[in-house]
């Protein structure tokens, strides 16, 4: 690690701004706009039968040995359940790792905040679930825009993931047997969810932390919390290392290894309220992205149907309310439209449940996207409930009836509790308001089998990566991918890159290292400088409300154009108005803040520009002039059947690279839950 | 509603810190604790003053990052994580007391903002399960009864936001200490490394400076999971337990 010193309050505002983007010299390309260049493949998937390209896989892997191994290292940036998981396993296999979080603990990952569960084709239910059937429901969720590749890895190595964690002590719900319980989750009819209450996504965190505790108390992990990567530095053509910014002293260091992991999760902060931690950002995938690793399917946003409402405009975040209440609730709205009535005094005749009605096979099981539009649809139509009438009813009445309300506690206690806390509701009595909001990022940096960006050394892992879940993600399986990638995937494919780039000391002195230092340097001087009128959140607040309105559950041409037009201009005034106080030696929050706002401001554009350029609908991303008469997502295989792979060229309009999605197994149908 | 906040305003762990009195206007009762300083830190950005430096996060109470005494208790008077302590539970009028823990292993950060790495070291002293990926037997070879896996869910639930040691008159981190001890005790899982926890611990315990237990009880009363009172009990059998059987502490 090379120490510099720490960020200076600026004397005078910095010259030349850094990013092009926000270089006024250039006339400003066309709404849009955008060239095609070569197209791009995945060099690294074996062929051979779906079922055993991973094993293939492992054995073509070169492998380091032990002995080599302490001599190299890497840095993973992020402690969720891809980067913890990650970290831990590659100090146990010996190499040296070197650990970032935000967070003051590695401990507070948002992957802590996932409730429902995490899916492994364990098939201890007997209940007709395998290895294939999980890659078949995966592929088929995803609306056929996934690699089948990846997903048949994925449903493979669920299985191992179950063991890990029940070795680790995760404590999972267990049966009067002692065996472990399964639930069903949306887009599926087996019942693969492994479960801890609704809390699983903290008790797999748990499990993962306390494995890299483990490495850090033995001084295998260097652990450095309450540090942001802000920069990716490559020297001759490979990704060697990042610049981080000390949060509490604001000190910039450079650190250089031999490869570099991304676990930072997504970017559905863009649009300000998301069910997201407050904290959640892009900056390291963007500036990966900036620094040539090119960024896979931006548009493919999740938006998750069981949220609460929001209550105001000081709203700060949007809380998710588990998918699994949709095993046991039933959804319904009012048949008339402006139906103010509470929902006890409207009887049964009068009550439209929807989902039932729409999709009598999958109910209220049908996917996240589906169940999201239709919420939307009947909202739009004026039967929402609730305050601005925009949201549905989760009803319970029927679970406790049937099961009494002793079980319903027992499954869902603790949701129920958030709920009442959050409203001021008793859902036991009423039913619950919900509506949908941003939740998860299927696009993400551009990988290949071996999870390596565009750029060689840097991996990405986890919600930070593309590549699992095509066009939308199924309940409880960004557990299972974050824990796959981190677990049993990286440390395999990592292992082959180290092996084949042995090791040699990166300079710290070397000029691409120190740019990127200074690059930082005065990007946050600017941000300092600027000294506005306006605080970042206003901006962020103003770019989630183009975002949600045109970028959200229902996109056009037209309101993808105009959100194009907009969002460059709302960068423009950032860097003009933003008012960031205090200096950048110091813990300073609104720092952070106007920091990753300047680059969500940026994305934002990029993702636009995909949802505009996918004229087609498929899975999350809805193009209202894609739909099938029922208004279904309607695909267009014979034009759209590729990843978008984004290049970044500094200044000018992003190139798209196609990369042809081969369906040998799962072939491609209108996807029908009815 | 409309509220006086008195807030610890510290600008460094070595310069002194004082109450700054500051009004806020137009409160919502819907609107979280935090979500009231968000407002008055926008406020205070645009007037070019200091905006108020607290830890957040997830903000709907699972990660532990808040953190701050409100009128003398530890995430306020509901018992709830402060992200998730609704204005609904004041009064139009109301002046509230903001401070950060107060605990000699938790040094003063800025503000509200505290250290708490010592926690992470207490699990990095033996609060895990030696499992190296790979190793792991199929998940379905050894039963766990559902009382234990229950127990054992009901103290892993710990978020590690460190309220109990605020709470607590000594400082004390012997409720986030056994909430690990017997989340991990109780499995099958957990037992050849049974002593060795223990023991590891509860020294580190020490070494990071926290006070010791006097049965206060103020620790459960303010734990926004409700991690158990008679759980530090368990911990002290379990560390006698070792003792006895001579265990010792990982090298």
């Amino acid at each position: 690690m090379t120490d510099t010193t720490a960020t200076p309050a600026p004397a005078t505002p910095a010259q030349g701004p850094a990013a092009p983007a926000q270089a006024p010299a250039a006339p400003a390309p066309a709404v849009g706009a955008y060239t095609v260049g070569d197209p791009l493949a995945d060099t690294r998937a074996p062929a051979g039968p779906v079922h055993e390209r991973w094993d293939t896989r492992r054995f073509t892997a070169k492998l380091v040995n032990p002995a080599n191994r302490r001599r190299h290292t890497v840095i993973v940036v992020g402690t969720g359940l891809a980067g913890g998981s990650a970290g831990a396993t590659l100090a146990e296999q010996g190499y040296r790792v070197v650990q970032f979080c935000y967070q003051d603990s590695p401990r507070r990952a948002h992957s802590i905040a996932a409730q429902g569960g995490i899916n492994a084709a364990k098939n201890y239910r007997n209940d007709g679930d395998s290895v294939h059937r999980l890659f078949y429901d995966t592929v088929k969720g995803g609306d056929f825009r996934a690699r089948e590749s990846n997903v048949a890895r994925l449903a493979q190595v669920s299985l191992q993931i179950i063991d890990q964690c029940v070795a680790q002590g995760v404590p999972f719900a267990r049966e009067y047997g002692g065996l472990l319980d399964t639930r069903s989750f949306g887009g599926v009819q087996v019942s693969r969810t492994f479960y801890a209450r609704g809390q699983t996504g903290q008790q797999l965190l748990l499990g993962a932390y306390q494995a890299l505790s483990r490495q850090i108390d033995a001084g295998a992990v260097e652990m450095h919390p309450r540090t942001e990567m802000l920069d990716l530095v490559v020297i001759d053509g490979r990704a060697r290392g990042i610049v981080a910014r000390d949060l509490v002293t604001g000190r910039i260091s450079v650190h250089l290894a031999d490869a570099v992991v991304l676990a930072t999760g997504g970017y559905g902060n863009v649009f300000h309220l998301s069910t997201n931690a407050k904290n959640s950002n892009a900056t390291a995938v963007w500036r990966a992205h900036r620094r040539g690793a090119w960024f896979g399917n931006p548009c493919f946003t999740q938006i998750h149907p069981t949220c609460i409402p929001r209550s105001g405009d000081h709203q700060s975040k949007l809380t998710l309310m588990s998918e699994s209440l949709r095993n046991d609730g039933r959804i319904w709205v009012p048949k008339a439209k402006g139906d103010t009535r509470p929902p006890a005094e409207i009887p049964e005749e009068e009550r439209d449940y929807y989902l039932e009605r729409i999709y009598p096979s999958f109910g209220n099981l049908v996917p996240r996207d589906i169940a999201s539009r239709a919420a939307k649809n009947v909202c739009d139509e004026g039967r929402g409930v609730g305050p601005g009438g925009q949201g549905v009813y989760l009803d319970f009445a029927d679970a406790i009836a049937r099961m009494g309300r002793e079980k319903v506690a027992e499954k869902y206690g603790n949701l129920f509790e958030m709920y009442e806390r959050i409203t001021a509701e008793d859902p036991y009595t009423r039913p619950m308001r919900i509506y949908p909001a941003v939740h998860y990022t299927m696009g993400g940096l551009w990988v290949d089998y071996d999870l390596m960006t565009t750029v060689p050394g840097l991996f990405a892992v986890g919600e930070a990566n593309f590549s699992d879940h095509g066009a939308n993600r199924l309940g409880a399986s960004a557990l299972m991918q974050g824990l796959a990638d981190g677990y049993f995937v990286l440390p395999t494919t990592l292992a082959d890159y180290l092996a084949r780039h042995p090791h040699d000391e990166p300079d710290p002195s070397h000029p691409a290292a120190a740019a990127a230092v200074a690059e930082t340097r005065e990007r946050l001087a600017r941000l300092l400088a600027v000294g506005g009128d306006r605080t970042a959140e206003s901006f962020h607040r103003e770019l989630g409300q183009i975002m949600w309105e045109h970028c959200g559950m229902a996109r056009t041409e037209a309101g993808l154009r105009e959100a194009l037009e907009r969002i460059p201009g709302l960068r423009e005034e950032f860097w003009r108005r933003v008012r960031v106080p205090g200096g950048g030696a110091e813990l300073n929050q609104q720092l952070e803040k106007a920091n990753r706002v300047a680059d969500h401001l940026e994305l934002a554009e990029l993702m636009c520009l995909d949802a505009l350029h996918r004229t087609e609908s498929c899975g999350g991303h809805f193009r209202e002039e894609s739909q099938t008469p029922d208004g279904e997502a309607l695909r267009d295989d014979e034009h759209f059947s590729y990843v978008a792979a984004w290049e970044h060229t500094g200044g000018g309009p992003p190139v798209l690279h196609k990369e042809e999605l081969v369906f040998e197994y799962v072939h491609p149908t209108q996807r029908s839950y009815a | 509603m409309n509220l006086t906040l008195r807030i610890w305003r510290q600008r460094s762990p070595e310069e002194q810190g004082a109450m700054t009195t500051y009004r806020v206007e137009g409160v919502s009762p819907d609107m979280s604790f935090l979500e009231v300083l968000d407002v008055l830190n926008e406020e205070l950005v645009l007037r070019g003053e200091d905006p108020v430096a607290f830890d957040h996060d997830c903000r709907e109470g699972i990660c532990g990052s808040c953190g701050m005494v409100i009128d003398g208790q530890a995430h306020g008077p509901e018992r709830t994580t402060a992200c998730q302590l609704h204005m609904r539970h004041f009064r139009d009028g109301d002046t509230i007391d903001v401070e950060p823990w107060r605990a000699a292993a938790f040094p003063v950060v800025k503000d509200l903002v505290v250290d708490r790495s010592a926690l992470d070291r207490i699990i990095g002293a033996g609060g895990y399960v030696t499992a190296p990926t790979g190793s792991a037997p199929e998940a379905h070879a050894t039963a766990v009864p559902k009382e234990a896996a229950d127990t054992a869910f009901e103290h892993a639930e710990c978020i590690g936001c460190g309220a109990c040691v605020a709470a607590c008159p000594n400082g004390s981190a012997m409720l986030f200490t056994s909430a690990k001890v017997v989340h991990l005790n109780v499995l099958p899982q957990g037992a050849p490394e049974r002593e060795s926890r223990v023991l590891g611990m509860v020294a580190a315990m020490d070494e990071e400076g926290f006070g010791g237990c006097t049965n206060t009880g103020e620790c459960a009363t303010a734990c926004p999971k409700g991690i158990p009172l008679p759980s530090i009990a368990a911990m002290n059998r379990e560390y006698l337990r070792a003792l006895r059987k001579g265990g010792a502490r990982r090298p």
